[in-house]
């Protein structure tokens, strides 16, 4: 039978059935997501080696440039095409069930397309040069915003089409009971994406009427009000989404299953109910707010949402304990992690992923929004740092670690370069805790973040501001970088060659 | 049973010992942290300062160059230096790229600090102490600065503001 006329395909590993059409949503996706990762990756290399004073690399107006894009290209575009191919696969392959309406997921996966590249360009011809957060009264081209909001309502339609899938799979009775626990933190990620959104539009729309002249004045308060109303909540639908892949990343790498569902699934609650407090970590320095608000707001009303992340931090090692004691390695305290599949980049990505989100990325976040000791660290290279292990080194990481599994199941290959998948989490975690370390140790001694030199040698008032001492950790923060970027390397490559050149795996109905 | 399947009909089973003592742990830890930053608000002088006025770029700009007019007492590169009467009102005006005056302030005293933008958002960002707020433009934003060494201390620019963002520097000048 011809494939088109077949709906499904029933995967020989790991026996889901399988929508063709979903099966192509979620190519594309990732496939752009890792297009983006690519672009990314090399304007990352390109601003760490101009960081890095010894090397000096770029001219300061394209250091701004890629600097502003390459927030862009990884934070936003790279990371939410691959959310909504994880989002197809979650609401359609693993329940068992079809995505309703496709042309809707290629509508918006256009908009996104279109909204991303028209940003971009605006940057990289220099035309936007006002960094992701595009402060106001920074201007920028009305076509950056414009491309900014096409991309959010693409995304909007995608996070829609999940729900829709969600509801489907009920009506239909693809699955019985409750949803999977993956698929349930994907859901958590997508209401939250809801109102981060929403947030998006609100920031956006008024900064396009803006641009184009039609608003006189965009207050710069309210719109750090409005955009951190975006731009935090979006790192929560990362942090849940990551969330949900940690925990499918268990089951797949040692059958772990959740210790106890309940507490799993209040935790991601936690997040949902709680987490769009603590916008105001981003506004700690600000003119004009109330210190309550601050400690309310900050402190993740009571640090709930924090707790939701120890509930996991704890629930998921327990779970691979579970299952590893349960295959035998019951001898001492550690053998069972000992005997851990640790060359599946999988199992390490996952654990990389946890530790170093958990511990540098996660500490630091809580630390550094702390009233009082964000006095010290605003806007200095230790906010990189910080969310250099949250978003790269655990939700990218973790994302890096299923793609070794899901991208050869949709594209219905194997592997290419299973030896240095192995290798990869571990060169890419170890660059990115160099990295780390070089940022925050130039950060705590007061290093300013985007600014392309840190001698001031051509001031009016002429520097030197900080010691030597700060050249070594920029060095630091440029050989990390450059080990981190080969780790992304090898990781783009062996997808590339897994689509084109990995041996086909037969397709059954 | 996985991540990857329905749970079982009934998943909402009590909580093990570990896991209750861990989220017994957890939520005390949590009200540590929160409560740390009340005790610290309540009992330290360290605060976010929460003075902030309304005004126009224009009217700051006024004051600023009043203020300079008034206190001036020399200049390093055509950047005039100011040397303010103790415990008064002291204007810093960022703009792309500079902070303007260079201030020369008298230890020991307390000065409200009024920090604004003449133009875009930028980053007041005093070294070595490494003491950082968030300066826009429309707000007059007041920090209560009590000099404790003397020295030549610089300001710098934290926040993004343009192509020149990287020359954005100043000074205070604190003497006995
Ligand atoms: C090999 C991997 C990476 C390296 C070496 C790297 C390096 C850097 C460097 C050197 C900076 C500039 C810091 C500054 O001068 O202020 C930066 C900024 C940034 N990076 Fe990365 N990065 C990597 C991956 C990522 C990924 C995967 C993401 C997002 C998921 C990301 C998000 C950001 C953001 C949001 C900024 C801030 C841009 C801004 O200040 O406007 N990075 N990165
Ligand atoms: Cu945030
Ligand atoms: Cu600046």
């Amino acid at each position: 039978m011809a494939t088109q006329q077949l709906a499904f395909r029933t995967c020989p590993t790991t026996g889901f059935k399988v929508h063709l059409r979903a099966e192509k949503l979620i190519v594309a996706n990732a496939v752009t997501a890792v297009v983006f990762l690519t672009l990314g990756g090399i304007m990352a290399l390109l601003i760490a080696l101009t960081r890095w004073e010894a090397v000096h690399l770029l001219s300061a107006d394209w250091y701004y440039r890629l600097l502003g894009a390459h927030g862009m290209t990884m934070l936003v575009y790279w990371i939410v095409f691959f959310e909504i191919a994880g989002l197809y696969f979650g609401g359609a392959v693993v329940l068992n069930s079809r995505l309703p309406k496709p042309g809707l997921g290629w509508l918006a996966f256009a908009l996104m397309l279109t909204g991303a590249v028209m940003s971009n360009v605006m940057v990289l011809i220099g035309q936007a040069t006002v960094m992701f957060t595009a402060y106001v009264p920074l201007k920028a081209h009305p076509l950056y915003y414009l491309g900014v909001v096409l991309f959010a309502v693409g995304a909007f339609i995608a996070v829609g089409l999940f729900f829709a899938s969600l509801v489907v799979a009920k009506v239909e009775k693809r699955y019985e009971g409750s949803l999977p626990l993956f698929t349930y933190g994907l859901m958590a990620a997508a209401i939250i994406a809801v109102f981060t959104l929403v947030g998006g539009v609100i920031t956006f729309v008024p900064a396009l009427l803006w641009s184009l002249g039609i608003f006189k004045l965009y207050d710069p308060g309210a719109y750090r009000v409005f955009f951190w109303a975006f731009g935090h909540p979006a790192q929560q639908v990362n942090l849940a989404a990551m969330v949900a892949i940690w925990y499918a990343l268990s089951s797949l790498m040692v059958g772990a299953k959740p210790v106890n569902e309940k507490l799993s699934r209040v935790a991601f609650l936690l997040y949902i109910l709680f987490i769009n407090l603590g916008s105001i970590h981003h506004l700690l320095v600000d003119p004009g707010l109330h210190t309550a608000d601050r400690i309310l707001n900050t402190s993740y009303f009571f640090y709930l949402a924090v707790v939701g992340s120890m509930i996991h931090a704890f629930s998921i090692p327990a779970g691979i304990e579970i299952a590893q004691r349960a295959k035998g390695y019951t001898h001492g305290i550690f053998q069972w992690l000992i005997k851990a599949p640790w060359k599946e980049p999988g199992f390490s990505a996952l654990v990389i992923s946890m530790v170093l989100f958990g511990f540098l990325g996660g500490v630091t976040g809580v630390l550094q929004g702390t009233m009082q000791l964000n006095i010290l660290v605003h806007n200095t290279l230790r906010v990189p740092a910080h969310f250099h292990m949250t978003v790269v080194a655990g939700t990218t990481l973790a994302f890096m670690g299923i793609s070794y599994y899901l991208i050869p199941l949709m594209v219905r290959r194997n592997l290419v370069g299973k030896a240095w998948a192995s290798v990869q989490p571990y060169i890419y975690g170890g660059g990115l805790a160099l990295l780390f370390f070089g940022m925050y140790g130039a950060g705590s001694l007061g290093v300013p973040r985007r600014t392309w030199d840190t001698t001031y040698s051509q001031s009016i008032v002429p520097g030197p501001v900080f010691g030597g001492e700060v050249n070594i950790f920029l060095a630091l923060l440029g050989i990390g970088a450059v080990i981190a970027v080969i780790g992304g390397a090898i990781f783009v490559i062996l997808m590339v060659l897994t689509l084109f050149f990995g041996k086909k795996v037969p397709i059954k109905a | 049973m996985s991540t990857l399947t329905p749970p079982e009909r009934v998943w909402w089973k009590p909580l093990g010992k570990e896991e209750k003592i861990w989220l017994t742990v957890s939520i005390i830890w949590a009200l540590v942290l929160f409560s740390m930053m009340i005790v610290w608000s309540a009992a330290a002088k360290q605060d976010t300062p929460t003075e902030t006025y309304k005004i126009s770029t224009t009217e700051f700009q006024q004051l600023t160059n009043t203020f300079v007019q008034k206190y001036q007492v020399g200049q390093v590169n055509g950047v005039p230096v100011v040397r303010p009467p103790a415990g008064g009102d002291v204007y810093l005006l960022a703009r792309q790229f500079q902070w303007y005056p260079i201030l020369e302030l008298k230890k020991g005293q307390t000065y409200r600090i009024h920090l604004s933008s003449a133009d875009v958002q930028h980053g007041f960002s005093l070294q070595p102490m490494n003491m950082n707020f968030q300066v826009l433009p429309d707000y007059d934003y007041v920090i209560r600065l009590t000099p404790a060494q003397t020295g030549e201390f610089y300001i710098v620019c934290n926040e993004f503001c343009g192509l020149g963002h990287h020359l954005m520097s100043g000074k205070i000048i604190v003497k006995e």
